[in-house]
């Protein structure tokens, strides 16, 4: 098994899905020529505060997707909503074709959507190689009765050690597999929660703040990875503060303020958009918004 | 000083019967706490259960010896397991914490209450539900084995025990080293983590609960087996406390952890015990210092001093290792 059919998702023409953004109008809750995440009339309040109120957004499959906004716009929470580890007061959401408003959030990563989180959940007392590991689905051995027979999972259990350790490999960090996790740096910890990410084999890959508290030597190297996920045909949805990654690698950016989606384009339109420059700077602004400058 | 009395009684302590049941009890909350994370502040009921299981099967509803087994050791931890982790794993780790603290109360107290004296046999508890067990000893009851330190019918509840307590590390090695034990350590860890990785912590965290249930209730039905009685103030609180001081003693989190920490706590206990009492009987120590009913209370005082040391100078218990325990703190 080569690197690159380990996490290929058939079926995604990279290319063409990149292309096929050119024609989707920059506008909150644009249509998408082939969504695989679609989410109507989410709305998730806590007490009297609406955290989050979207009337209609679509993800663009086989594309990188940035979800910006000031602090406390609801990304965190939307991004909550969008994988099932918060419930919406109402709306509805569906994954690939799915509805999967009524789905557990563990059955989500069988369904091929795998979430990292902001603060890194690295399994700190356990070897790096157990955390990637632990992130293969359908395991045999993960029933309490087949575990005390090896026999009855050892064969998978070495085929997943096999694509553990090339996944590792491709993020260099092969020489740290029996390093305990909590051992490893902020930004290895990331580097590690994206390669446990992969071994469940998704189809769309929601990363929560990949940068945040990664040290600039290693920001590189964790864009090309993402870069890496669409290339192979994984459909990546992010929220980030760091404007760099958003301008560097997103093909879309949608924009958030107050729980609503404000305005949606490529990543060259957003710093123009006038209800952007409103959400982060105040209404009355009059020139366009530089947003290397001001985030 | 007589020294082969306290080397027998020390020896008692490291081997003996209590070693056993403290140790079986302790395997299981090392399953608990150990590697799921789960606080359980109440496995003295899980030992009562198995306790009673036994007892009122054979006892008050007159059924087979084996039967009763059957229902102390997999049908009345199930019902506990099902009970205490349905409405609180879910929850904050806290929240099993309260829960279980009070259900072996509750249990305790509404075993020992007057009107449930025809089933439960209220404080005086149940007895003479042991027999089909000591028929199959193989020891005579009036010899003495093992280096002369136990008579035949403890002989025999200690060789089981052993057998027991040996399947028991065994199963527990098994189970931890496996995928499955992969994921109890990833949900004491961080569950969040877990469930983003499509494993379903609540499915995990109830299988946890009932499996380190098990092996308690193995502990307590061996207890109740070896003094030939279930009684409610075998299963009080302190009863749970020692089960954590053996296991927080081996280190948690370990295979042998727990039973290095009961075979060490109460080779301890017996210990101080034997040579405090023959201190004062002796006059060594003198009347002016501690009497003869003192020593109880007074060696428990210097295993709580010695588990004080323990804790500011090996926090990770006796099997545990530092750098491991110090990543928590990251």
């Amino acid at each position: 098994m080569t690197d690159d059919s380990l996490n290929t998702v058939s079926g995604v023409d990279v290319a063409a899905a990149r292309a096929s953004l050119a024609d989707v109008p920059w506008e909150p809750g644009a249509p998408k020529p082939d969504p695989i995440l679609v989410a109507d009339d989410v709305i998730r309040r806590f007490g009297g505060l609406t955290a989050v109120d979207v009337k209609h957004v679509e993800i663009q499959r086989g594309v990188i997707t940035a979800l910006i906004g000031p602090n406390g716009a609801g990304k965190t929470t939307l991004f909550n909503l969008l994988t099932n580890f918060d419930k919406p007061d109402s709306g509805t959401r569906v994954f690939d074709g799915t509805n999967i408003d009524k789905v557990p959030a563990h059955k989500i990563a069988k369904y091929g959507m795998v979430r990292t989180f902001q603060l890194t959940k690295a399994l700190s007392r356990m070897t790096v190689i157990d955390n990637m590991k632990l992130g293969a689905t359908n395991q045999a051995g993960e029933s309490m009765w087949r575990s005390v027979l090896p026999f009855l999972w050892r064969n998978q259990e070495n085929e997943i050690e096999v694509a553990a350790d090339e996944l590792l490999d491709r993020f260099n960090m092969l020489h740290m597999r029996d390093e305990f996790a909590g051992t490893l740096s902020g930004g290895q910890r990331k580097l590690l929660e994206m390669a446990r990410a992969l071994m469940v084999r998704p189809k769309m890959v929601m990363l929560d703040e990949p940068m945040a508290g990664v040290n600039p030597a290693l920001t590189q190297s964790l864009l090309q990875h993402v870069i890496g996920l669409r290339d192979q045909g994984m459909t990546v949805l992010f929220v980030e503060h760091d404007m760099d990654m958003v301008q560097e690698i997103s093909d879309w950016v949608i924009v958030m303020a107050e729980g609503e989606i404000i305005a949606e384009g490529p990543p060259a339109s957003i710093g123009a958009n006038q209800a952007v420059v409103d959400a982060y700077l105040g209404s009355h602004h009059d020139s366009a918004l530089d947003l290397d400058a001001e985030l | 000083m007589d020294i082969s009395a306290i080397f027998d009684n020390t020896m008692r302590g490291l081997v003996g019967e209590q070693f056993v049941y403290f140790a079986l009890a302790a395997i299981g909350l090392n399953i608990h706490f150990g590697y799921t994370g789960l606080l359980n502040f109440g496995q003295a009921v899980f030992m009562a259960a198995g306790a009673y299981g036994l007892s009122m099967m054979v006892v008050t509803w007159d059924l087979n010896f084996w039967v009763g087994v059957f229902f102390g050791i997999v049908v009345f931890p199930f019902i506990l397991a099902v009970l205490l982790g349905a409405p609180t794993l879910r929850l904050r780790a806290d929240y099993l914490a309260i829960v279980t603290i009070a259900a072996a109360e509750i249990f305790r107290i509404v075993v020992r209450s007057p009107s449930l004296d025809r089933w439960t046999g209220s404080s005086d508890g149940i007895s003479g539900f042991a027999r089909s067990f000591y028929d199959l000893s193989p020891f005579d009851p009036g010899s003495r084995y093992f280096f002369d330190l136990f008579i035949g019918n403890q002989m025999w509840v200690v060789l089981i025990g052993w057998t027991v307590l040996a399947a028991a590390v065994f199963i527990s090695w098994l189970l931890v080293r496996s995928p499955w034990g992969r994921v109890l350590k990833a949900i004491r860890e961080d569950e969040d983590a877990a469930r983003s990785l499509g494993k379903n912590a609540y499915w995990y965290k109830m299988q946890a609960l009932y499996l380190g249930g098990v092996f308690g209730a193995l502990g307590g039905m061996l207890r109740a087996i070896g003094t030939q009685s279930a009684q409610p103030d075998n299963f009080i609180t302190d009863v749970t406390f020692f089960v954590w001081v053996a296991l927080i003693l081996g280190g948690a989190g370990k295979i042998m952890g727990p039973v290095i920490g009961a075979a060490l706590l109460y080779a301890i206990l017996n210990f101080t015990d034997i040579v405090l009492r023959q201190g004062v009987e002796s006059s060594y120590i003198p009347e002016s210092i501690m009497s003869g009913t003192q020593v109880g209370q007074v060696r428990f005082m210097l295993v709580g001093l010695g588990l004080v040391l323990l804790a500011t100078f090996r926090p990770q218990g006796i099997l545990g290792k530092k750098d491991e325990m110090a990543l928590d703190d990251r």
